[in-house]
């Protein structure tokens, strides 16, 4: 049985449900992460968890327990709070103490559980320190500290990096994969961050209107988005609309011919079977195309002749957009690491796009 | 990781004309305003400045003086230099170290200032607690109420109060329809102790609750989640969160309750007994009946000393500590 189980929550504010009929399973010992752009429910799922706010719908079971009765301080669950929320009249040891004191553990007890807590994160040296005296990460790892302390069933994560600047948001983010690997808590993140959330997780449900449109892996996530939403939220990618021409079954899925306006006749792959005459688009990541000026096709290929349009140059890799000769655009992304390259195409220069058809997947609707 | 795509050159190859242009119009301020910031600055600030050192610090000096001169013939004070030399006396001082009633009095106006500021406390920290967690848009509508009776005239207020507790109110009715069948003597609730120490707190009420709403007011609303869901209670979140971050407003409050409280004469003058003489009102008599201009000067130096040294220590034992 799963440690906690979210059962057909909702709630609702006025005629808005913030939280639609969500159900999810979080095992013990997960890195599980609600992402989503902002609004779309998963921070109300999350104060509905630590028991903040109240489901108008459904149960939240922990342990096979529900929770519907216990206010916040008696629920086995912590937040890290997206503005640390440390209490600014108390020392570092003072604020990892608090709960401890709370739960009436005693002095000497106390004493070594909140050294343990601040040498797991680093900061034993800081524990007379007050709040104010600290950088944003040493902040965060305090913040987490405190509510590591007591051991709690579930973590729960409130956008926690999403005040750090980038360099150190992915130092934490290493070691928020090493604490919890250590610590074996279950971590139910909150982000809107659709990098952090792949390199962190071990799954993601990804959340738009209050419903989870995707739950799945972070490979999967991203590799086989079920829906345009997931496709488009995360990361990049070509979406090529069009109308299914041919479905033939093909291992445990369909190998769909598409046919798309400006690009022509496409092939890829799906899960499902597909029948012909249905709507549907291709996703494919622009890291899957290849363009080339000379005509390369293989055999699996997709294809199409075109020219760049339009370049941006990032340093490590450079996207370009490819407009085929039909009209449709296209975005290849190449890396720029070829020695003595700084980039493989200018503006205008003709090309020719392609990509394997099992890079691509269908996406009905 | 959002972008859209642009045409044209590579990114990173501005002109360097484009680079020095901005640096020509950065961050220089034009001389005039450097010249005349020193100018401009005393013109808003000197006024104040000689508004305080002519009618406080002058006035506060010339009272230091007139404590060591002796009192004059018909009231007020002997002239300054007589025969030549400077006319100077201790024995104003001499007569408060002599008698233990001033002390006396003191004593009892420190008393009845300390029961007046810890009764605004246990009143206003629920108000200004109600009205710093109020919706944002009635929060001003409500210190609005607060500090609604400043609008009517302070003395119309203490007398309205000599009406409330006076003999034939209700309240007294009320309170001696309980106590008579007890078998105790009627109780005046004028003139007594109680009406002074009801009329000291009713006053200086809103000058606890400003000071304390604009310090709760501020308090990040986060700190009081991140407790409870570290396991803290009601009584825990209040005990160990709000009520520590809010000690500077409630030393703020204590002192613009406590130093006027000290000193009013108005109060116990109006509702007081006979009994009830606090240290403004010894030191209005000085002025105004006995004449002793001398005796007053060194009790209002005394109580201005007793008010720093209190505030001294409160700066004391309030000073910021390293605490758990």
């Amino acid at each position: 049985m799963a440690l906690l189980e979210i059962r057909n929550v909702t709630r609702r504010f006025g005629d808005f449900a913030a939280v639609d009929d969500v159900s999810l399973a979080i095992e013990a010992g997960e890195f599980f992460t609600l992402l989503g752009p902002s609004g779309c429910g998963k921070t109300t799922l999350l104060r509905m968890i630590a028991g903040f706010d109240l489901p108008d719908g459904g149960a939240i079971v922990l342990d096979g327990k529900d929770l519907a009765g216990d206010p916040p301080e008696r629920r086995p669950v912590r937040t890290v709070f997206q503005s640390y929320a440390l209490f600014p009249h108390m020392t570092v040891a003072g604020n990892v103490a608090f709960p401890l004191k709370m739960a009436k553990v005693g002095g000497a007890e106390t004493d070594r559980q909140v050294w343990a807590a601040l040498e797991g994160v680093q900061l034993a040296g800081k524990a007379d320190r007050y709040p104010h005296e600290l950088s944003g990460g040493q902040k965060q790892r305090v913040a987490i500290a405190r509510a590591l302390v007591t051991k709690p069933r579930v973590l729960l994560l409130d956008e926690p990096l999403a005040a750090l600047d980038a360099k150190l948001r992915e130092q934490l983010q290493l070691e928020l994969i090493n604490l919890q690997k250590d610590v074996g808590i279950t971590f139910v993140y909150v982000t809107h961050d659709q990098t952090e959330a792949l390199a962190l997780s071990h799954r993601i449900a990804v959340m738009n209107h209050g419903r989870v449109e995707q739950l799945d892996e972070p490979s999967r996530i991203y590799g086989f988005p079920r829906t345009r939403f997931v496709a488009d939220f995360i990361g990049h990618c070509n979406l090529f609309d069009g109308v299914v021409a041919a479905s033939a079954p093909s291992g445990g899925g369909s190998l769909v011919d598409l046919d798309v306006a400006g690009l022509g006749r496409i092939r890829t792959l799906t899960q499902a079977s597909v029948p012909a005459g249905s709507k549907g688009s291709v996703a494919v990541r622009p890291e899957k195309v290849r363009i080339s000026s000379s005509v390369t096709q293989g055999a699996d290929d997709n294809h199409c002749a075109g020219h760049i349009r339009d370049f941006l140059y990032m340093g490590d890799v450079t996207m370009y957009v490819v407009e085929a000769t039909g009209g449709q655009r296209v975005e290849a992304l190449l890396a720029n690491s070829e020695a003595g390259r700084t980039k493989f195409f200018e503006a205008g220069d003709a090309v020719e796009a392609a990509w394997r058809f099992d890079a691509g997947h269908f996406i009905p609707g | 990781m959002r972008w859209k795509p642009r045409g044209g050159s590579m990114p990173g190859t501005s002109s360097p004309a484009e680079g020095a242009g901005v640096s020509a119009s950065g961050a220089r301020h034009p001389s005039w305003q450097a010249r005349d910031r020193g100018t401009g600055r005393w013109l808003v600030s000197g006024p104040p400045l000689a508004y305080l050192l002519v009618f406080f610090a002058i006035p506060a000096l010339i009272m230091v003086v007139a404590s060591f001169t002796p009192p004059g013939e018909y009231g007020g004070l002997a002239p300054l230099f007589e025969d030549g030399k400077a006319n100077l006396t201790l024995e104003a001082y001499e007569r408060l170290a002599g008698d233990p009633i001033y002390w006396e009095v003191f004593a009892k106006s420190v008393v009845y200032a300390g029961i007046t500021t810890l009764c605004c406390l246990v009143l206003a920290y629920p108000l200004a607690m109600l009205v710093a967690r109020s919706p944002r848009k009635y929060r001003d509508l409500l210190m609005l109420l607060v500090i609604l009776p400043f609008w009517s005239n302070f003395l119309i207020r203490v007398y309205a109060w000599m009406i409330i507790l006076g003999p034939q109110s209700a309240l007294s009715r009320a309170v001696n329809a309980v106590v008579e069948p007890l078998g105790f003597e009627p109780v005046s609730l004028l003139f007594s102790s109680f009406a002074v120490l009801v009329g000291l707190v009713y006053v200086h009420l809103p000058f606890m609750v400003l000071p304390l709403y604009a310090n709760l007011e501020k308090h990040d609303p986060a700190l009081l989640d991140a407790a409870q869901d570290l396991g803290a209670n009601a009584w825990q979140r209040f005990w160990r969160v709000t009520f520590p971050l809010s000690l500077p407003g409630v030393w703020a409050g204590a002192a613009l309750v406590f130093i006027p409280a000290l000193g009013i004469f108005a109060i116990p003058d109006i509702l007081g007994g006979t009994e009830d003489t606090l240290i403004g009102n010894l030191i209005k008599q000085q002025f105004l009946e006995t004449r002793d201009w001398p005796f007053g000067s060194v009790l209002s130096i005394v109580l201005t000393a007793i008010a720093l040294a209190l505030a001294g220590l409160a700066a004391w034992v309030s000073r910021p500590r390293r605490t758990a």
